[in-house]
């Protein structure tokens, strides 16, 4: 029974598998499904029935996603499938692990998910400095293109599927859908307005999905061992498994692929080996930089989307950042703060304006200048900048650490302003 | 309709629309900048957000941004909630952080959008106390400032000058708070439509440059509803004076003719208003001086032009009623047309179709709704700019319906362009060169004017047989392709104009009856474009058979002994020697203008007219709409409306009255004067602000005791701020204004709805009454082929420089080129000229710059005439080129901004 | 869409180098619009080119016919696109959060005082521009640096050191 579909084959002592190795491992499985006639209405309900969800950050139900897109003859010819391999999210690191350990299940994805939209064109939106996914990925394509697994009339089916590799020229926003697609498409990445969703009028005006790619590497498991097996996989709530990272000053940091529910003591005193000597843990963002804060109290929690949420953040990449004691948690807020403020397309107001406000007060903060009047619009801001209010999501996941970093740190926050200085520092 | 509740109140709204246009039509204040009426929403500034509620019982509500949410039935919203109201006001606290607060400096302090949704959104207290981001600006040629450091972002200078107008070297730049929006390089911005960013801008980056010379508030600004006299659309304009000098032009809104938008010749090119040069006294040559006329003087000559023996040549750029009183002076059949006589004969097509059922002749707004367009040898943007604008507009149609499939509202600006990408509703450009439009053409081809004709005959011909057939082998796909596209569309549109003879727009006519009878249409719209701002006005009151060339042989030959010229250098009409000989026999001749001419040299009387802005007028434009232009300013010297001085009329009202009973097709010519009572509880409305200042201090260097006011004894308005505004009736309204509202954007509190009408608004009178059904033209007898070194001619236009009168401005004159010839290269190259060479042109013998383009027709040459004197009327369709010792003229063609420059290899 | 010049502008465009042209043709074949082969040459002529010269983004705007002010509004919009000069070789300095709390402060400052170069500065030899970028994905391994195409991760002084020499050395 294989129980980690995401990474069986990775070894990154030693180059990623070719075609070959990749086949015998019971690679490209899904495609002899589809040779024998598995519809593209088959596939989507397949992928409805494995519960699976959205693994960039938003955790949206992949089947329901794709099902808006426009089917039958009246739709638009042409679909686009969009691979978002432009992993910027501070402290995620699981995406490369993926597309430099094993590139074709990436690809087998990618073709699982485009017969399923029937789109013929997919782009890969890869982040430019992944040089080595780069170069793997560019390896495996070829590969597959020669095999037959790309191309026109893939195993024999009218199916045709071109992969094309894209790599940006580098802005967080990119990870935002629509804004990856404006960058696709050699535009400003300005983040689209929704609706019309990208299932309707997406690259270049036509129906595209964009998809990330953990998210698609879990397709080829659920096609060639079955909707059951990939319910086996998790202990909780939800489906599959998924990669869970842990960064900051613990024992043995890393990335592992681990059935979702485990509670999260599990993750980070087991796998990432607890802190490291002389360090107490002092609160965790559970899913990179766009998520709040959650506290030592909070470990029995169950790495599950809904329990996290229920516990005021969200699990979003799953790649854990570690606030230890011995860090000034001021500055922790400070440093993503200054990324989201440079990050900012600039294209609406509280987002652009807003970011770059909270980043000049955390210096303030940081050089012993803040004051009273400056954390209140720190608080301001928290909702200011939050959902709704903003054009996309950036601005709103700034807000995240912002405002638990301000709950739950509150006493650091007012130290820094009766100190006047980072008390951390020595 | 649906209904809507805006805090509590029940509201009908059209649900096709969003929620911010609604507020504003039903005349709420809800802040907005990067929503624009004619741009839709984007969804960037986020001012405009409102609170949402699921249903009644939601005390909650959700904060929505009213651009971008549609008004669907049922709908309730909040503008007075908490969150709202204390959100809209975060925005503005945000926008303000790098703004630089220097209202007092700045262009736009006083009619600001900015500084009306800052006050409106409660913002009043700065709570940043960090460093500005600043920028750093850039020089944008001679109409536009940058001042980036008071930029707040909105995107709305790019969506205009990029998205809605075409323009290519504006852009975005940087990210996160540097955006920046500037050309990728210092120059001249090179639209046509540049100017209209002073008005987008809802604050100051973009302003008026020649206004910032000589500044002044928009308060203290003394403004009445004009007309622009710089070509035939007639877009309406707000002049301001200030000290006796024209400072500005703005855009007044019109819903059917301009809108929001003018062009740059029309906004930029007044100041000959101002200049030095003008005509401002009445003077006689004695021994080749002038000499000063006494009142009894100027009495007696009028008497003795009053005799016998006189004939008037009228003026296209003069009013009906200048017009009007020299043919009363002079009588009908000595009332000459004041254009070329290959004018004329295209402005009797023009006007006999004027009046054919089979043909309509679209407004601008309705030349937005085309959804298929045949260009025929026109080229609008130098001719007709604002039509350019509008046609920009019209290719979008398409985009529109795959919208609405899409089920995409019409409003979500940016979503509607992604969808429909590349595109556009069919317009076709059959032109013997390049044009300003090819990059939203789906067609074009270019070839000679015979050509041209031949190819609108075979269109027409292939919409319906019964038009008189015509073959072009060589374009034969593209006409079937174009036959086609027209046949196809709910509303085609057919463009022509006389700036290259009749031909083309009687083929252009064919084409349109051909459509007419093929589909059984309603009337098909024909758009046929003139040169001047009273062309058809003039075209309407002269003869058909009293054409310039025949008043000029009258003269020569001695069968009229007088000449009174009205507003009119006939150098630019006729040839030089015509002209000469007609002027040299004549026993006297009087010349009324405002400006200085060639003519006016070999006047023996001149009367000085005033301009524009100094007096009250009406226009026809060129699809027959008649306008009202209201007297801005007092001519500060002797100069007078040329009727005055011809007739003894004391009213316009009454030259407009008798103009009307007495000259055809002018009946409903009186319409365009403020109805009913007029006078609000008997008073009137002021040309000057409420707020206009320093009345008693701006003439104390004279007189320290403040003067009575200027009595303005002929229209309504008044010069003075006494009185009742016109904010009781927009259709004597200048520049709007409304209490909260002192920006542009205020013309949402005059509409019907936004972009409706005005409330009790005047769009001005159509003069044409449809009475007849023609028949179609023939085609013409195959045409002289060009003979060893000739060219085929095709005059063309450049928008700066044209216009006889805009061409004095000085900012126009700073975007000027000098007359050219433009030729292919292998024309060129065969006659051994190159690129900037000075060369001459057969018959005249002038001198012109040689224009190399990659774009032109080979075997045609367009030619240019620039301010230089060279007359149209010197060339019968062919010309020929040498080389010329000469050196290159004052300008050169380095302000010349077209696609196909043949660049130099490096 | 065609662009309009000013007659009397002289064209400031590079010609590019059939490599240049060759590559971009081939992008042209992978994107069905000229705008997105716009950003591709960017990147391309930055690949040969080192930067993005004001002649390079004129001869890319020229060969496509796009609006060069379209093509600056891409360039200057992305983090990795240089419109001015660097170094033979970019570091691409991570300085995100979990770099942040693995010490990369002071990491950035050995590198600024081996090289004398702040963010955004070029050594004085020509050898290093330093860039700030944002997390770069490896945080597991944290702080992590690129120079050029390479990775360089757990970060210490003395690696930092040897990763300097070891590039002079390459070069020389």
């Amino acid at each position: 029974m294989v129980t980690k579909p995401l990474t069986k084959n990775i070894d990154m002592s030693r180059p990623p598998l070719d075609i070959a190795g990749y086949e015998a491992n019971e690679g490209y499985q899904s495609l002899n499904a589809i040779a024998k006639g598995l519809s593209p209405e088959d596939v989507l309900q397949l992928v409805k029935d494995s519960g699976l969800k959205g693994r960039g950050g938003a955790g949206f139900p992949t089947g329901l996603k794709w099902s808006f897109v426009p089917s039958g003859d009246n739709s638009p010819k042409q679909k686009y499938l969009v691979v978002n391999a432009d992993e910027m999210e501070p402290g995620t690191f699981k995406d490369r692990l993926l597309m430099e350990g094993d590139p074709h299940l990436l690809l087998e994805g990618m073709l699982i998910a485009a017969y399923t939209i029937q789109a013929s064109k997919a782009y890969i939106f890869l982040r430019g400095e992944y040089t080595v996914s780069e170069q793997a990925l560019k390896k495996a394509i070829k590969e597959a293109y020669k095999k037959g697994y790309l191309g026109k009339n893939i195993l024999g089916t009218d199916f045709d599927l071109d992969i094309i590799m894209h790599t940006s020229a580098g802005r967080y926003i990119c990870g935002e859908e629509t804004a990856l697609l404006n960058a696709l498409e050699g535009k400003r990445a300005n983040p689209r307005a929704k609706p019309p969703f990208p299932q309707v009028s997406g690259l270049w005006g036509k129906p595209t999905i964009v998809n990330n790619v953990e998210t698609i590497c879990n397709l080829p498991g659920i096609l060639t061992y079955g909707v059951d097996w990939y319910h086996g996989l998790a202990k909780g709530n939800d489906h599959g498994t998924k990669l869970f990272g842990v960064s900051g000053k613990v024992k043995t940091p890393g990335c592992w692929e681990l059935p979702l529910g485990l509670p999260i003591r599990e993750l980070i005193e087991n796998y990432a080996g607890g802190m490291q000597d002389g360090l107490e843990l002092r609160g965790f963002l559970p899913g990179g930089g766009s998520t709040d804060f959650m506290l030592p109290g909070h470990l029995d929690i169950t790495l599950d989307y809904d329990e996290i949420a229920k516990a005021g953040s969200r699990l979003a990449t799953g790649t854990m950042i570690i606030l230890d004691d011995k860090t000034c948690p001021v500055g922790m807020v400070g440093n993503l703060m200054k990324f989201y403020a440079h990050e900012s397309c600039g294209f609406c107001t509280p987002c652009r304006d807003g970011l770059p406000w909270v980043d000049q007060i955390f210096r303030d903060f940081e050089n012993g200048l803040g004051s009273e009047k400056d954390l209140q619009i720190l608080h301001d801001h928290v909702t200011y900048l939050g959902p709704g209010r903003t054009f996309c999501a950036l601005a709103p996941g700034a807000t995240a650490p912002l405002g638990s970093g301000l709950k739950y740190f509150k006493e650091d926050f007012e130290k820094h302003i009766t100190e006047k200085r980072c008390s951390y520092k020595h | 309709m649906a209904k809507i509740v805006i805090d509590g109140v029940e509201y009908e709204v059209n649900p096709d629309n969003n929620l911010l246009q609604e507020c504003l039509s039903q005349g709420l204040d809800l802040p907005y900048f990067c929503w624009h009426p004619s741009m839709g929403s984007v969804g960037a500034c986020r001012q405009c957000a409102v609170t949402q509620y699921r249903d009644e019982d939601d005390k909650e509500g959700m904060l929505v941004m009213a651009c971008m949410t549609p008004a669907t039935d049922g709908a309730i919203i909040s503008l007075e909630d908490k969150q709202a109201k204390s959100f809209r006001s975060d925005v503005i606290e945000s926008l303000m952080i790098s703004h630089p607060h220097d209202c007092p400096v700045c262009e736009e302090g006083g009619e600001c959008h900015l500084q009306d949704m800052t006050q409106m959104s409660g913002h009043n207290y700065r709570r940043y106390d960090k460093k500005k981001r600043t920028h750093r600006n850039q020089y944008l040629g001679p109409f536009i400032n940058h001042e980036m450091n008071r930029c707040i972002t909105c995107y709305r200078c790019v969506r205009y000058y990029d998205d809605y107008a075409g323009g290519t070297d504006l852009s975005a730049q940087a990210s996160h708070h540097h955006v920046y929006f500037g050309r990728h390089e210092e120059g001249v911005l090179e639209s046509e439509f540049s100017g209209n960013l002073v008005e987008v801008c809802p604050t100051g980056v973009f302003t008026d440059k020649a206004f910032s010379g000589q500044y002044s508030r928009k308060w203290d600004l003394q403004t009445a509803p004009s007309v622009c006299v710089g070509c035939s659309v007639g877009c309406n304009t707000a002049p301001g004076e200030r000290y006796g000098t024209l400072r500005r032009i703005v855009n007044r809104y019109n819903s059917e003719v301009n809108g929001y938008f003018l062009c740059d010749r029309g906004r930029f090119g007044f100041d000959y208003v101002n200049s030095r040069k003008r005509l401002l006294e009445p003077v006689k040559r004695v021994d080749n001086t002038g000499e000063l006329l006494a009142d009894d003087e100027i009495k007696a000559v009028i008497k003795e032009f009053s005799r016998e023996g006189t004939i008037g040549i009228g003026s296209p750029r003069a009013s009906n009623e200048s017009n009007f009183a020299l043919k009363t002076m002079v009588g009908d059949e000595n009332f000459f047309a004041g254009y070329s006589d290959s004018e004329h004969e295209s402005m009797a097509a023009i006007l006999t179709l004027a009046s054919d059922k089979t043909f309509h002749s679209p407004s601008v707004r309705e030349i937005e709704e085309a959804d298929a367009v045949l260009i025929l040898g026109e080229d609008v943007t130098n001719v007709a700019p604002r039509i350019a604008l509008a046609l920009r507009q019209s290719v979008r149609n398409k985009a529109m319906d795959l919208a609405s499939e899409s089920r995409i509202p019409q409003w979500q600006d940016a979503a509607v362009r992604e969808l429909a990408q590349h595109e556009r509703s069919p317009l076709s450009i059959l032109s013997p060169a390049v044009s300003r439009l090819d990059d939203i053409a789906a067609d074009r081809v270019i070839e000679s004017l015979p050509a041209l004709v031949a190819m609108g005959h075979q269109i027409a011909n292939k919409i319906s047989g019964s038009a008189p057939a015509a073959t072009s082998a060589e374009h034969d796909a593209a006409a079937e392709k174009i036959a086609a596209q027209l046949k196809g569309a709910k509303r085609p549109l057919i463009v022509a104009g006389s700036s290259n003879g009749s031909d083309l727009v009687k083929a252009a006519a064919n084409i349109a009856r051909a459509l007419h009878e093929d589909g059984e249409k309603a009337a098909i719209d024909l758009c046929l474009l003139v040169p001047e701002v009273n062309s058809i006005g003039m075209g309407l009151m002269a003869a058909e058979e009293n054409s310039l060339g025949v008043a000029l042989d009258k003269l020569s030959s001695s069968a009229a002994k007088r000449v009174i010229v009205l507003e009119n250098d006939l150098y630019r009409r006729a040839s030089k020697s015509q002209v000469d000989s007609a002027l040299d026999k004549a026993e006297k001749v009087l010349v009324l203008d405002q400006v200085t001419t060639t003519t006016t040299a070999k006047a023996d009387v001149v009367l000085p007219v005033t301009a524009f802005s100094e007096h009250e007028a009406t226009y026809i434009n060129y699809e027959g709409r008649a306008q009202l232009s209201f007297q801005v300013h007092q001519c500060q010297k002797m100069a007078q409306p040329a009727w005055r001085w011809i007739s003894d009329a004391a009213h316009i009202d009454d030259v407009i009255e008798r103009c009307c009973s007495e000259a055809p097709g002018f009946a409903k010519l009186r319409d365009v004067l403020p109805g009913g009572n007029p006078f609000i509880a008997g008073m009137k409305v002021p040309r000057q602000s409420h707020r206009y200042s320093g009345r008693t201090a701006m003439i104390a260097n004279v007189n320290v005791h403040e003067p009575k006011q200027m009595e303005d004894k002929e229209s309504i308005m008044s010069f003075s701020m006494e009185g009742i505004s016109a904010q009781k009736d927009p259709s004597i309204m200048a520049s709007p204004w409304a209490p909260k509202w002192t920006s542009n954007q205020s013309i949402s509190k005059f509409q019907d709805e936004v972009n409706g009408e005005l409330k009790q608004g005047h769009v001005g009178s159509l003069l044409f009454e449809k009475t007849d059904s023609g028949a179609y033209f023939d085609v013409p007898a195959a045409t002289v082929q060009p003979s060893g070194k000739q060219l085929h001619l095709a005059l063309s236009y450049q928008i700066f420089g044209s216009d006889e009168l805009s061409a004095r401005a000085e900012p126009i004159r700073e975007r000027m080129t000098d007359a050219y010839v433009g030729i292919c290269p292998e024309d060129a190259e065969r006659r051994g000229l190159a690129q900037g060479d000075v060369a001459t042109i057969t018959p005249t013998g002038a001198p012109v710059v040689v224009c190399i383009r990659t774009g032109v027709k080979p075997g045609t040459a367009l030619l240019y005439c620039g301010d230089a004197n060279i007359s149209p009327a010197e060339f019968t369709g062919f010309l020929e080129i040498e080389k010329s010792a000469a050196r290159a003229t004052s300008r050169g063609i380095a302000n010349l901004i077209v696609s196909d420059f043949q660049e130099e290899e490096i | 869409m065609s662009q309009q010049v000013i007659a009397s502008t002289a064209t400031k465009a590079r010609k590019l180098s059939a490599e240049e042209i060759a590559e971009i043709e081939h992008e042209m074949t992978l994107y069905p619009d000229k705008k997105a082969v716009g950003l591709e040459a960017l990147k391309i002529v930055q690949k040969n080119q080192g930067w993005v010269s004001d002649e390079s983004l004129f001869g890319i705007a020229e060969y496509l016919d796009i609006p060069v002010a379209d093509l600056e509004g891409v360039a200057t919009f992305f983090n990795l696109v240089y419109r001015e000069p660097v170094g033979k070789n970019v570091i691409l300095f991570c300085d995100s959060v979990s770099c942040w709390i693995m010490g990369c402060e002071s990491i950035k400052g050995h590198i600024k005082q081996q090289l004398d170069i702040d963010y955004g500065q070029t050594s004085e030899d020509g050898d290093f521009t330093l860039i700030p970028v944002p997390c770069l994905g490896d945080c597991d391994r944290a702080p992590v640096m690129m120079v050029g195409p390479d990775m360089h991760r757990n970060l210490t002084p003395e690696k930092i050191d040897s990763i300097i020499s070891d590039y002079k050395n390459k070069q020389d």
